[in-house]
């Protein structure tokens, strides 16, 4: 269970009902929009982007704070590293 | 640099284009430059203000996969020309019209969708595709 109320979400992203790789190209613009030190809060109902998006946060060197099951879709929260 | 993706798009399935899109969009989401060469039916379906397309899939679909199909667009699934746009939006796409399908379908620079950034021949794609990946769709 993570805490994300230590992390204050700066920024929310809706992109429930959106398929692979939607979700990722809506969090990729958010961080392009973004600065370091934004905690990007992304809720997704799609299967692909709960497995995707931890990897891609990773190879793009940003911080997954964590992936939280809501009622019917996943919070995804991201730090912003750069 | 990441290593560079080359696809030729000659597909002008509905169900193919948007398999190609969303690993356009992918590659672009992880730093991958993608250089996509459009051949023949690929090339037909970037038409500039085209009349709406009846949605043409690969034969194998048959009336399940189109029902299947129909069922996730109205669901909310990005066109693939929608995902096209993003991955150019994210990452570094760059679409060419192939010369010899421009002859083939008597099409001009002004009859292609603005998504597409030129037209080249075959020579200049193996030049771009360089010693990356080459996917043929």
């Amino acid at each position: 269970m993570i805490q994300t109320d230590t992390h204050a979400i700066t920024r929310t992203i809706d992109a429930r009902g959106s398929y692979c790789p939607g979700p990722l190209m809506e969090l990729i613009r958010a961080i392009r929009e973004g600065s370091a030190g934004d905690v990007i809060a992304v809720h997704s109902s799609d299967n692909g982007s709960r497995i995707d998006i931890p990897k891609w946060v990773e190879k793009a060197g940003h911080r997954l704070i964590g992936v939280t099951q809501r009622d019917g879709y996943d919070e995804i929260v991201v730090e912003q590293q750069r | 640099m990441d290593e560079p993706l080359a696809i030729s798009l000659f597909s002008g399935t509905d169900d193919k284009l948007q398999a190609a899109a969303v690993l356009t969009a992918g590659a672009a989401a992880v730093g991958r430059p993608v250089h996509i060469f459009l051949q023949y039916w690929g090339l037909d379906a970037f038409r500039a203000n085209g009349a709406p397309r009846e949605r043409l899939l690969a034969p194998e679909a048959g009336p399940e996969g189109l029902a299947a199909v129909e069922a996730l667009a109205t669901a909310g699934q990005a066109s693939w020309h929608d995902t096209l746009a993003q991955a150019k939006e994210i990452g570094e796409v760059d679409i060419q019209a192939c010369s010899l399908s421009m002859d083939l379908l008597r099409l001009g620079p002004d009859d292609l969708d603005p998504l597409v950034d030129g037209v080249e021949g075959v020579t200049a794609f193996w030049l771009a595709a360089s010693e990356g990946q080459v996917l043929f769709i």
